[in-house]
């Protein structure tokens, strides 16, 4: 429990020490957050030009995928602040910083992951919480107890989860570095994929990426379960209540594959 | 070498690393190179260990060895008493890591800022932290950039901050990657006077590898030599330097090109156009005579004695082996 | 002339090169660029449980549309490239400036050679793989297939040209990620590479068509697909041509104003 507590601690000094890193460039960090805000927007233009086609798509409104894609985006934003730097991991296992990594008494994900925030990553947090702002006043949610809490701990479950996927995904690279950009297919691949109602996708597609790779609990399920919208593919509401389940087993998963890539690498040799 | 109380121990490692090779357009070959073969080694505590050997010698890979990075294929490996392969993190808090120019310290915050992370990290406790800092502060005169971001320090104050930064948390044994490569004299010396004085006042035990004789003959009590992953020399720099070492050199600039001068106890090693390299022993002759008897053979336009530095004779001792060999 | 051209060529070989030296890297980039492929064709697919046709596209020339994209994603590169940035912040563009060939020409030079490389094999197997799996449409005849690979080549040089473009403020601001990813970010979707242009509304339609980036990818696709045929390939074609040709002036045009104050102000 000290342990932990004490990694949370050097958790909020490294990150307090990236913000005051950051804010030394106080304009270029604001243009940096705007930035990243607008093109968010952007890149929901393309789900409105959908629907400026069709009023509904897989049966899902405008105000349903409004619901996925906050739910989605939300967590992934969160999931971008939090592991995000795992994109340029791939880089320290080439020039040889890893190393470093692996003579310092800490975990070595906590501090591949610690290496350097990007607090920019946040503006996409802010318009994921616009977009389910306008989902929750457009949809006519009629609100208990047990749904309030399939709805608060989603978007925490599913960055739980695309953090594990993440991790899992980066992996590839301590056997084949150049591979990296294949770990792009299930982040950001997994960042579009939940952003819309997964009965559209065919079902070996659905099978990989729903249900192996349990992407479908990032928003789809939980979505459901808070609309109380019966599932398309008929499987069973209380799926919705699973996430923080999947997530923690997804956790304990991508934990266990980096502790043994690590062990590769070291056997292998750098 | 027998060691009274070893801190570091090595017990005929292997480590043989797999690497494919590009063989024609798609195929690629399979290949095992044996980085360290056999290696056995002991040192003992509170010594100034040089590390050497040209590269691919397998010198960093005894390195990540010794500091647990790596896991060695077969073979004991020892530090201050721990596996470094099994118990990483406990010896990550008693050991100290320099790799040359990687860097270390957390590149846009200040010196001070990495060293205050350093020191959650290590979990360094406050009053031992501070008692090291305003000791090293002083020794390695960082005071002027301690609150500049470290992208903009000098190489010179990186390395100082760098080489602090591998000593706060009182390391029992340090290994330092050429500590002192790129660096001006002036901070050259430092940096040796501070490993110095590590060692003396805190016994700190140091294990470095250089290209640099300098520092080798102002720090180590003792030289590793590596060749191909096996130890080829163990032991002080004098006897290295009696043993293989003897010769100078005379460089003769020609003014014309030709076949290799004829010369009396001594012999031509290198013939590079008009230029001609005589190695010879001190003992046996000496520069004057071999510059006269030069002369007298060719039209000498420029000369200059060459002192032995530690590459020469470490492929001095490389040619040695190969003629085993054969 | 000749002598120029032939530096010319050996750069191309040296950007084909480049990429050719990482197989790994193509199979990882196959791999995202198929699975993405799938995911997108099925979103767009699933317009067409209620609608035979959007703006000229029914749902086999849209699928075609997805894989097309997702081959062309390499080959015109559409994501970010911040090479002659990075080469201007660091002052090694300097070394450029001195070399008989203007960068913008060797740059081009190089930009083709790479997407020659990625058109074989980073193009050619994604389209491959959604023809295996799905009916795609193909071009009418040989003169489309030939018109197709007309404007793909353009496409490239449109792209690069802007590429260049977005790269130049780096001699004036330090930090030109900023611009570099906004940029990013219009193109992909006013190329058409995010939903067929055809699915925008009029009024967003009518912006798309108003700057460069459907030369990058939307019309190359149109003309595959026959939603621009006959006499209309011809004008398509010469609309890319002339996109290149004003891109590629305006970054002459830019990158000398760069130069002057790097010149005169001394990085």
């Amino acid at each position: 429990m000290g342990e932990l507590l004490d990694g949370i601690r050097l958790y909020g000094r490294l990150v307090a020490a990236r913000v005051r890193a950051q804010l030394q460039y106080r304009t270029s960090f604001a243009l940096d957050l705007a930035g990243n805000f607008f093109i968010s927007f952007l890149d929901f233009a393309a789900i409105l030009v959908i629907f400026s086609n069709v009023p509904q798509l897989g049966g899902w409104s405008v105000a349903e995928v409004a619901l996925l894609y906050g739910m989605s985006n939300l967590a992934f934003a969160l999931t971008d602040f939090a592991v995000g730097e795992l994109d340029q991991f791939p880089q320290q296992i080439r020039d040889g910083t890893f190393d470093q990594v692996l003579i310092r008494p800490r975990g070595t994900l906590f501090q591949v992951v610690t290496g350097n925030f990007q607090l920019r990553r946040l503006g996409k947090a802010l318009q994921a919480l616009l977009i389910l702002g306008y989902a929750l006043t457009a949809l006519p949610i009629e609100w208990t107890v047990d749904r309030l809490l399939v709805f608060a701990l989603a978007v925490p479950a599913g960055t739980v989860i695309f953090c594990s996927v993440w991790v899992v995904a980066i992996c590839i690279v301590f056997w084949a570095v150049d591979g990296r950009e294949a770990a792009n297919a299930f982040t950001y691949g997994g960042q579009f994929f939940t952003q819309f109602p997964i009965n559209i996708y065919d079902r070996w597609l659905r099978r990989f990426l729903a249900y192996a790779v349990p992407l479908a609990f990032v928003a789809y399920f939980p979505a459901l379960y808070v609309l109380h919208k019966s599932d398309p593919l008929g499987l069973p509401a209380w799926l919705g209540l699973l996430s923080p389940l999947v997530a923690l087993a997804a956790a304990v998963a991508a934990g266990a594959v980096w502790g043994g890539a690590v062990r590769h690498y070291r056997s292998a040799g750098g | 070498m027998t060691v009274a109380v070893p801190i570091i121990e090595f017990e005929d490692v292997h480590k043989d690393f797999v690497v494919h090779r590009k063989a024609g357009r798609l195929r690629r070959e399979r290949t095992v190179v044996r980085a360290v073969d056999g290696l056995s080694f002991a040192v003992e505590r509170g010594a100034i260990v040089g590390y050497i050997g040209p590269n691919g010698a397998g010198k960093s890979t005894t390195v990540k060895l010794l500091t647990g990075i790596l896991v060695p294929s077969a073979g004991r490996v020892s530090v201050a008493g721990l596996i470094p392969a099994k118990q990483r993190i406990t010896l990550a808090r008693r050991i100290g890591a320099m790799f040359g120019q990687r860097v270390q310290l957390w590149w846009d915050l200040p010196l001070i800022d990495s060293f205050d992370l350093l020191r959650h990290i290590y979990r360094i406790p406050e009053e031992r932290y501070r008692q090291n800092l305003t000791e090293f502060r002083e020794l390695l005169e960082l005071d002027p950039f301690l609150r500049t971001p470290v992208r903009q320090l000098s190489l010179g104050q990186r390395i100082r901050g760098e080489v602090v930064a591998a000593m706060l948390h009182d390391p029992e044994v340090v290994f330092l990657d050429e500590p002192t490569i790129g660096l001006d004299v002036v901070a050259k010396q430092r940096v040796r006077e501070f490993l110095t004085a590590a060692n003396r006042e805190r016994g700190v035990t140091v294990m470095l590898t250089t290209h640099d004789l300098a520092d080798i003959e102002r720090l180590c009590s003792r030289i590793l030599i590596l060749d191909r992953g096996r130890l080829v020399y163990d032991g002080g720099l004098e006897a290295l330097k009696a043993r293989y070492g003897g010769e100078r050199t005379l460089v003769v600039d020609l003014e014309e090109s030709g076949p290799a001068l004829r010369v009396t106890d001594a012999r031509v090693t290198r013939v590079d156009g008009p230029r001609q390299w005589i190695a010879f022993d001190r003992e046996r002759t000496n520069a004057a005579r071999l510059a006269a008897e030069v002369a007298s053979q060719a039209a000498l336009r420029d000369l200059t004695v060459e002192e032995p530095d530690i590459e020469d004779v470490v492929r001095r001792i490389y040619a040695e082996r190969q003629v085993g060999r054969t | 002339m000749i002598a120029a051209l032939r530096a010319d060529l050996e750069i191309a070989r040296r950007g084909y090169a480049r990429y050719a030296a990482y197989p790994v890297a193509t199979l990882a980039g196959l791999f995202t660029n198929t699975l993405f492929g799938f995911m997108r064709g099925f979103v767009l697919l699933a317009l067409f449980e209620q609608r035979s046709e959007i703006g000229g596209y029914d749902a086999a020339a849209t699928l075609t549309y997805t894989w097309l994209t997702q081959a062309l994603i390499a080959t015109v590169f559409i994501w970010g490239w911040l090479d002659l940035a990075i080469r201007i912040r660091s002052g090694d563009i300097v070394t450029d400036l001195v070399r008989p060939i203007h960068p913008l020409r060797a740059a081009l030079a190089n930009d083709l050679g790479r997407s020659a490389y990625h058109a074989v094999f980073r193009g050619v197997p994604v389209l491959l793989v959604g023809a295996l799996m799905f009916d795609l449409i193909a071009p009418a005849g040989p003169l489309e297939w030939f018109a197709f690979f007309v404007s793909a080549a353009l496409a490239v040089v449109v792209s690069f040209a802007f590429r260049f473009l977005y790269n130049i403020p780096a001699f004036w601001l330090l930090d030109f990620r900023g611009i570099a990813v906004l940029a990013m970010i219009l193109s992909s979707l006013f190329s058409g590479f995010v939903i067929p242009i055809a699915f925008f509304p009029d009024w967003l339609a009518a912006i798309a068509h108003a700057t460069p980036f459907p030369a990058m990818v939307q019309i190359p696709i149109d003309i595959f697909v026959g939603a621009v045929r006959g006499p209309q390939i011809a004008v398509a074609l010469a609309v890319q041509a002339a996109w290149a040709a004003g891109l590629l002036l305006l970054c002459r045009v830019c990158f000398a104003l760069g130069v002057r104050r790097l010149v005169v102000q001394g990085g």
